[in-house]
């Protein structure tokens, strides 16, 4: 195949490194980012769950904003607009915390959809055990909840890792970065594109695998079915 | 000093400006969608084939379109094709042609969850009445998977219209990129523009994907 003979593989070689760092940084925002995601989202899930008075609303309002821009616009705005009312993020801090603006709601979306999923026949019998708030959500609410929404978690995921492509447009030295400034500064264009490509699929296969894995043995968790 | 920025975007034509950049980004996701819907339902049919060469092709297509970021497939087209054919294509081309087919693939992923979602007793059930395989689709399975399938693409629009905010990374002058014009030049008479320009910006994008997705949403309910 011609493709393949034409690639000038030691360009590949010595910028190898750049990629390595690049891959770095994309998966440590893309790990603080679905971190505080998934605490966001738990804590809004819950509050939607239990309807808490007024922050209810205030989880229902966030979600539909956070759900209804893209994420470029969200970072552009805290890092180019909040600096303007004194606020200066470094662009690390602007990706993770835009990463979980979006994030947070998709999360909170596929665990509240786990909570509600769980039958009032569950609540019932465990307070005729004599269980409290606390324990019941313990023992019983949570550990069937969590295991209904694993599949939506992990999708998140891997849409929240493909989403940190995006924190090139504020400046920050990911795999997108890298790659478009190789092709500026030296046409080898079919060589970066490649190296590109191979970083994700080596970041993303390993996530996507694992969560068909969790999801096919946690679908005997359910109960009743 | 908060309240001088704003009136940035009253100047001359500054938030008509803003509004047309919008336009571009909503133009290449309308004509992707459009263009994905019908390829994506044959996609979708392409993909219930029981042959596994097209189970695989498919199948691989699908799986590439899905695990990459938007952002790459945009560059490969932009960038790639480009030094690889020697096709100079226009970035809103390449735009088009990459949101077109995430779309195609999204959109067959959609359609083939409709299509195996319905029981095999009612195709039977619709032989045994003595129908035709056309009169099967037409009064039969259509009906049903659309049930399913109008909130989902509706759902499909609004992530084609955030994900197209994309283009402004490959060059294309659309929203944000004639907000940082606006800023830049009123950067001495209003320096605290940027907040004001990507404040409305976000708003705008509310604006037109909200009703869309509450839409979606009440349809789904609706339909359950």
């Amino acid at each position: 195949m011609g493709f393949w003979n034409q690639l000038n593989t030691e360009f590949m070689a010595r910028y190898l490194p750049w990629y390595v760092d690049a891959a770095k940084l994309t998966v440590t925002i893309a790990f603080w980012g679905i971190l505080f995601s998934l605490a966001v989202g738990l804590v809004c899930s819950v509050i939607r769950y239990y309807r808490v008075p007024v922050l209810h609303r205030i989880v229902a309002v966030y979600i539909e904003l956070s759900r209804n821009t893209p994420l470029l616009v969200q970072l552009f705005f805290l890092y180019f607009g909040l600096p303007k009312l004194g606020i200066v993020l470094s662009a690390e801090s602007c990706a993770i915390i835009g990463l979980t603006f979006l994030g947070g709601s998709y999360m909170a979306e596929s665990l509240r959809s786990g909570l509600e999923s769980i039958e009032k026949s569950q609540i019932e019998s465990a307070q005729s055990l004599g269980m409290g708030q606390m324990l019941m959500m313990k023992e019983v609410i949570f550990p069937q909840a969590l295991a209904i929404s694993v599949p939506g978690v992990c999708a998140n995921m891997i849409f929240l890792i493909k989403e940190t492509s995006v924190v090139s447009g504020i400046a920050l030295a990911d795999l997108m970065y890298v790659t478009k400034d190789l092709i500026g500064l030296y046409y080898e264009t079919d060589e970066a594109l490649l190296m590109l490509v191979i970083a994700y699929l080596i970041i993303l296969l390993p996530v996507s695998i694992l969560a068909s894995i969790l999801e096919r043995r946690l679908r005997y968790a359910g109960f009743g079915n | 000093m908060l309240d001088s920025g704003i009136s940035v975007l009253f100047l001359g034509r500054n938030f008509l400006r803003l509004l047309e950049g919008l336009w571009v980004t909503m133009r290449i996701s309308l004509v992707a969608v459009i263009l994905s819907i019908p390829l994506g339902i044959l996609f979708g049919m392409f993909m219930t084939l029981k042959n596994p060469l097209t189970r695989a092709v498919s199948r691989v297509y699908l799986e590439f379109i899905r695990i990459m970021p938007q952002l790459v497939l945009l560059f490969i087209a932009y960038f790639g094709v480009t030094r690889a054919f020697g096709w100079n294509l226009s970035a809103e081309l390449s735009a088009v042609i990459v949101f077109t087919l995430w779309g195609t693939a999204e959109m067959g992923d959609l359609v083939r969850g409709a299509l195996i979602s319905i029981p095999k007793h009612q195709y039977d059930s619709a032989a045994a009445l003595g129908m035709s395989k056309v009169q099967t689709f037409g009064l039969i399975i259509v009906p049903q998977t659309m049930r399913r399938l109008i909130p989902l693409t509706i759902n499909l629009t609004t992530r084609m219209i955030k994900t197209t905010s994309l283009v402004v990374l490959i060059g294309i002058t659309e929203v944000l990129k004639v907000g940082k014009q606006i800023i830049d030049a009123n950067r001495f008479d209003y320096p605290t523009a940027a907040l004001w320009v990507y404040g409305v910006i976000f708003g705008l994008y509310f604006l037109a994907c909200w009703p869309i997705s509450s839409l979606a949403k009440k349809l789904e309910q609706r339909w359950r």
